[in-house]
């Protein structure tokens, strides 16, 4: 399943790459991306464990980036 | 500037009038107490740069030492360190303002590339239960009936049912002119309802309509990244901990060369090595290309142009061969009436008059496009019409037997008639056995073909080449009209493969765009270096097959887009080049100790300022060639 979410409060690219590589680590992402410029994170997770890797990915944003924050499902 | 961005000035203004006050209290003597001053100083340093500390501290619990604002705290705090209290206020000063600037940069150029694409309708107006109700495109389900009224966004594809307007597209193509727009033809979301009210039953849902995918393809186009793109993320990953090691063999070796006994000589190499931490940070580095390349595909879908990705823009500015397909692209792919040849003792009007009513019954293609030519004013006043299958057709008009067709036809009545020579089909006219003129027809090149091709050759696209299905005549024609020099005619949809293959495999060097309507030619779209579709607007095959989409069909765009490839390409390296010509020159100045802190802070945030000011000017993509 593919999502793409609107993230908050993220100014530095180099702050984008890297969450960008630490989410597409978390268990159960097949791919993310993150356009910096647009401002939107696209996750594709296996369909039945989305709720439960979805909530990792969300812990994953807040610990590697404080302030920001995954905010609306587009 | 937002909130944040206000409360981060108050806290820099805050830390300035501390550290302002301090250098002035000490400078006239005024405290004589040392710890005074240093206190003082320590207040402007936390003021400023508590939340830079804090992270640093997280970041440590985290392993992760490599993060900016560790290296920043690192940094300043072994400044305070040797002693050097001021240095270490105001690097953290001026960081916080290059963080500042360098947040509302991005802040605005986020807003000025998406304003280009501001084609996203915020809202539908739908009939429903008989009252007209506001709601997201998105609930709006195909069926339903929107109402658009003069100056606003048309949110979803549809038909008009009701009213007739002018449409601007400009959003989608650059094209400022407005279209016409009437009860049954179609439109396109993102397009602008200029002059009165029209309802519209939808044919789309939101998720497919026009401005979505346009939306969509140029949202992910940051997926398909550029080599020097490439290069530079993988290159900051490695800046990072050179410089850092950089900074430790710095602050080791250093005074174990240069008299490890003194304490002096201690802190002046500690110092430098604290500055390398602060250049140390890639964020000017990784930055600036990205952006670039997205200020470029803004400019260029601001004009119309939409590119599938920054790869695709450094393809395109090495673009030296050309290769178009005949028609669609450089014709109109209408047949028209091109040229009107009259017998001596018959004019022009009355030719053509006889035509119109031979042809007022028939629906073949070259029929419509004479009743065209003609205005059709003149339907009606034949006694007879009948269709001579193969040949053309026979009327009686005025008492009088006419005859409109082929040279067979002619042949076959026995009239004396000229041949003509033409490039195109002809319809032969005769009244009676007296043989009156010909109508030539042919699919006419379109008006800015020629400056295409000139703007082409012009931008340093030096081969050109054209392919078409159509016999060698009209080739020759349209080619020798154009100023093409290379042209293969008489090729079936697979020949064009080959054809272009074998371009591309008698090349050296430079890439190979093909530029084609994206009907049938998809497979040649793939092929090349760079696909081009044509006339992207509408059709979503085109935009399927193409890397480059020019959503209308005006063939002066592919000179545009390449020029403007060409131009970003030129920005990134001069962003690329800049960006680490300073980073070294000042890791060389402060290693030799003739930079300290405040320029290396310069060249870590000052750089990333400048060259996303740079990077912004890939946008203005110019409209004149």
């Amino acid at each position: 399943m593919k999502r793409v979410y609107k993230l908050d409060e993220i100014d530095c690219p180099n702050c984008a790459a890297k969450l960008e590589r630490a989410i597409t680590k978390v268990d159960g992402v097949k791919n993310a991306g993150i356009n910096f410029f647009a401002q939107k994170l696209t996750v594709e997770i296996e369909d039945d464990r989305f709720d439960e890797v979805i909530e990792n990915v969300i812990k994953t944003v807040a610990r590697q980036q404080p302030g920001c924050k995954v905010v609306t499902q587009q | 500037m937002s909130t944040k961005h206000k409360k981060m000035l108050c806290r820099i203004l805050v830390s300035a009038a501390i550290f302002g006050a301090a250098a002035i209290l000490e400078g006239a003597q005024i405290i004589k107490n040392e710890y005074l001053y240093i206190l003082m100083l320590l207040a402007a340093y936390f003021t400023a740069g508590w939340d830079i500390l804090w992270h640093a501290v997280l970041n440590i619990c985290r392993g992760k030492i490599f993060d900016e604002n560790f290296l920043m705290a690192i940094a300043t705090v072994g400044a305070v360190f040797v002693g050097e209290y001021p240095e270490a206020v105001f690097v953290m000063i001026f960081y916080q303002v290059g963080e500042l600037f360098q947040s509302i940069a991005v802040g605005k150029s986020r807003r000025s590339i998406s304003s280009l694409m501001q084609l996203r309708p915020d809202s539908a107006v739908v009939e429903r239960d008989g009252s007209a109700v506001t709601v997201d495109p998105f609930e709006v389900k195909v069926g339903e009936i929107i109402i658009v009224r003069p100056g606003e966004k048309i949110p979803l594809d549809g038909i008009i049912i009701q009213g007739s307007s002018y449409i601007n597209t400009v959003a989608l193509t650059g094209e400022s002119i407005p279209a016409d727009a009437k009860e049954g033809d179609s439109v396109l979301s993102g397009c602008i309802n200029m002059s009165s009210l029209i309802r519209v039953k939808v044919s789309k849902p939101f998720s497919e309509s026009t401005v979505s995918k346009i939306l969509e393809l140029v949202e992910n186009s940051t997926a398909n990244k550029a080599k020097s793109e490439n290069f530079i993320t993988r290159f900051a990953r490695v800046y990072t901990p050179v410089v850092v090691i950089c900074a430790l063999v710095l602050a080791v070796i250093g005074p174990l060369v240069t008299g490890a006994a003194d304490a002096q000589v201690w802190k002046s190499w500690v110092y430098r090595a604290m500055s390398f931490l602060v250049v140390s940070c890639p964020c000017a580095l990784v930055i600036s290309v990205p952006m670039t390349f997205f200020s470029g595909i803004g400019g260029m879908s601001k004009n119309g142009v939409l590119i599938k990705g920054s790869n695709y823009i450094e393809t395109l500015s090495k673009c030296d061969t050309a290769v178009l397909d005949k028609t669609g692209t450089l014709t109109t792919g209408k047949i028209m009436v091109t040229k009107v040849y009259c017998q001596d003792g018959c004019d022009e009007k009355q030719l053509i008059r006889l035509a119109d009513i031979c042809e007022s019954a028939s629906t073949h293609p070259i029929a419509a496009a004479i009743r065209n030519y003609c205005g059709s004013q003149s339907s009606g006043g034949a006694e007879k019409i009948e269709e001579l299958a193969g040949y053309g057709v026979h009327a009686v008009i005025d008492g009088s037997d006419v005859y409109a067709g082929n040279a067979r036809l002619m042949e076959k009545i026995g009239v004396n008639y000229i041949k003509c020579t033409d490039a195109g089909s002809y319809v032969y006219i005769a009244r009676q056995n007296e043989y009156l003129g010909c109508i030539v027809l042919s699919d006419t090149i379109k008006n800015e073909s020629k400056a295409a091709i000139d703007a082409l050759k012009g931008c340093g696209v030096g081969r050109i080449v054209m392919l078409t299905g159509d016999n060698n005549i009209i080739a020759a024609d349209v080619a020798q009209k154009l100023g093409i020099d290379e042209y293969y005619s008489q090729l079936l949809p697979s020949d064009k493969v080959a054809k272009t293959e074998q371009l591309l495999k008698g090349k050296t060097g430079g890439r190979l765009a093909f530029i084609g309507d994206g009907i049938n030619d998809a497979p040649v779209l793939a092929r090349a270096d760079i696909g081009i579709a044509m006339g992207g607007l509408g059709s979503d095959a085109a935009i399927e097959a193409a890397d480059v989409v020019l959503m209308d069909d005006n063939p002066l765009k592919i000179a545009l887009a390449v020029k403007a490839a060409r131009r970003t390409v030129k920005i990134v390296k001069q962003n690329i080049v800049f960006v680490l010509a300073v980073k070294i020159a000042i890791l060389i100045l402060v290693a030799l100790g003739a930079a300290g802190m405040w320029a290396a802070v310069f060249a870590d945030v000052g750089v990333a300022v400048i060259a996303i000011l740079n990077a912004m000017r890939a946008m203005r993509v110019k409209q004149k060639l």
